[in-house]
């Protein structure tokens, strides 16, 4: 127990979840930071169900661009499809070229306001990490590992799931965690195009001049992005914990 | 056991092995040496499917191989490669137990067999099978290298130059167990290597290829005694065939019973090279043999070494 609160995770989750159901009792305190304000708190929506329209909106976009960019990695490092590899990789970069908020811009006026542009937008721009990574991951897998595992009569599945996979994993996941981290903060830009989000008391209050609308919201952006993070150090240390053991 | 009819194959423009014939008796020893380039182990890759050959045909037990399933037929023969390929997040017993995995054995039988192993090779299971490749020397990791490739108590055993990495004391420890595990399990080996002393120590038969195409083939003392050609001769040492012949008995093939010289005695497992070494550095000519417990069992005179016993 005493070893669990040493680690940051539990500190920063547990103010993550007292800051999204303990904002109202701060009232006061924005009232007197900010004495001009008719409305110093936001309060269209509490702030749990901005909180939990933001995860669905990253998890839905970043589970989409996991399951895509790990599929297109891994089908560019098999043989059949080494040859797409130049076009996969160009196609991915090209996603991440393009603002988010152009492809929202593109994408509103053709298939409407509301969650679908934005999903897009954030998946089209999650793709590069993840599939980088994974082509990195399974590349650095050591060729022995990759000729032993083959001459001892392992199937090209088993090799996957059994060698590879395993081996490329620390490095695949770095790159997911980077693409859910800059997720989490983007996600924030689908309240432009109507979606509901963490990103609404920040557009609301830019526009309305109410800096206490954008604190509240960035507050709990930034302090999502550092529980994610910190949550996926936890899980990388795990995925590669044969590499701790120490050297006998 | 396997037999190669009238193989070839090339990469791109590069003849690897040209019109390559070989049979490969059940039990024997191998080795495939020559220098590099010379397909020795395109040769051995060819057994295991790891590389489909162009022309000819090569047998297993008397059937084609390619009417085997890669895959099962790799699992039939043991594979041990120089880098030895352990998977680096797998423990020591976890990686032994792959080719048993594959097949389905029950896990008590894994664990039995992954214990029988680490004896076998002198790791004590108890203190080894919980580590991972990384936590062992380079010797030790070849050795779980070795129980991998024999875990399934393979038909054959085919190694891609094993020992060629490990220093030279470690090398001689493992290719005297990779002797023993040979007489004891009368397996049929197909080693690749560069190095003749090893090929000389080892081998039952010898195959020196040169440029994709077997120079010659024969027991270890056929090659020194009639070499083929000037390039036998040159691999195998031109100024040391002699004492490579002596390196293949041991003192116990020429020790004459029942007399026993004064001084340091040597053991009867020494090879005759090594007395030869003795007889010099101490300038004597007879030397007092000492069996593997320290009795004496005779002298072993210095004009015998030139008794040829074969």
């Amino acid at each position: 127990m005493v070893r669990l609160l040493r680690q940051p995770l539990p500190w920063a989750l547990a103010a993550l979840l007292a800051l999204t159901w303990g904002m109202p009792l701060l009232k006061p305190l924005f009232a007197a930071a900010f004495p001009a304000l008719d409305r110093p708190l936001y309060e269209q929506d509490t702030f749990a169900q901005l909180v939990w329209a933001h995860l669905q909106i990253v998890g839905l976009s970043s589970g989409i661009a996991v399951l895509l960019g790990v599929s297109a990695g891994l089908f560019v490092t098999r043989q059949a499809g080494r040859e797409f590899r130049p076009l996969v990789e160009t196609l991915v970069a090209m996603g991440q070229t393009f603002p988010p908020v152009a492809v929202l811009a593109v994408a509103a006026p053709l298939i409407g306001f509301g969650e679908a542009p934005a999903l897009i937008a954030l998946t089209l721009y999650g793709l590069l990490p993840i599939v980088r990574n994974t082509i990195a991951g399974i590349e650095a897998v050591p060729a022995s590992a990759h000729e032993a595992a083959e001459g001892l009569g392992m199937s090209s599945w088993q090799r996957l799931r059994q060698v590879e996979l395993p081996l490329a994993l620390p490095v695949m996941l770095a790159g997911i965690r980077t693409s859910v981290i800059i997720n989490i903060g983007t996600a924030a830009i689908a309240s432009t195009v109507g979606a509901k989000s963490l990103g609404s008391p920040i557009i609301v209050g830019l526009s309305g001049y109410n800096t206490a609308y954008v604190i509240q919201g960035a507050m709990l952006v930034g302090l999502l992005a550092i529980v994610a993070d910190l949550g996926f150090s936890a899980l990388a240390r795990w995925v590669s914990r044969w590499r701790m053991s120490e050297a006998g | 056991m396997i037999e190669f009819l009238g193989v070839s194959k090339s990469f791109g423009d590069a003849a690897a092995v040209r019109d390559l014939s070989l049979s490969i008796e059940r039990g024997e020893f191998t080795v495939l040496i020559g220098g590099s380039g010379s397909g020795k182990s395109t040769t051995l890759k060819m057994i295991n499917r790891l590389i489909e050959h162009d022309a000819g045909r090569i047998l297993f037990q008397g059937q084609e191989i390619r009417s085997f399933k890669p895959e099962d037929i790799r699992r039939r023969m043991g594979y041990a490669i120089q880098s030895t390929g352990l998977f680096p997040h797998w423990t020591v017993a976890q990686n032994i137990a792959t080719v048993p995995q594959l097949l389905k054995w029950p896990a008590a039988r894994i664990a039995q067999r992954v214990a029988e192993l680490l004896g076998l090779l002198g790791l004590p299971p108890d203190q080894y099978q919980g580590r991972y490749p990384h936590q062992l020397s380079g010797g030790q990791q070849q050795r779980v290298g070795v129980a991998r490739a024999l875990a399934a108590d393979p038909e054959v055993l085919l190694m891609d130059e094993p020992f060629g990495a490990l220093d030279p004391i470690t090398r001689g420890a493992l290719q005297q167990e990779m002797a023993r595990i040979h007489r004891a399990s009368g397996k049929t080996i197909v080693l690749v290597t560069h190095d003749i002393d090893e090929a000389l120590g080892l081998a039952t038969r010898i195959v020196l290829l040169d440029q994709g195409r077997i120079v010659q083939a024969g027991t270890p003392t056929e090659l020194l005694r009639r070499p083929a050609n000037d390039f036998v001769r040159d691999f195998l040492g031109r100024g040391e065939i002699g004492i490579k012949l002596l390196g293949l008995e041991t003192v116990a093939a020429r020790v004459r019973p029942n007399e026993l010289a004064e001084g340091e005695p040597i053991a009867a497992t020494m090879s005759l090279r090594d007395a030869l070494s003795v007889f010099v550095a101490r300038s004597v000519e007879r030397l007092p043999v000492v069996d593997a417990q320290g009795r004496p069992l005779g002298t072993l005179y210095f004009a015998d070494l030139l008794r040829s016993a074969v």
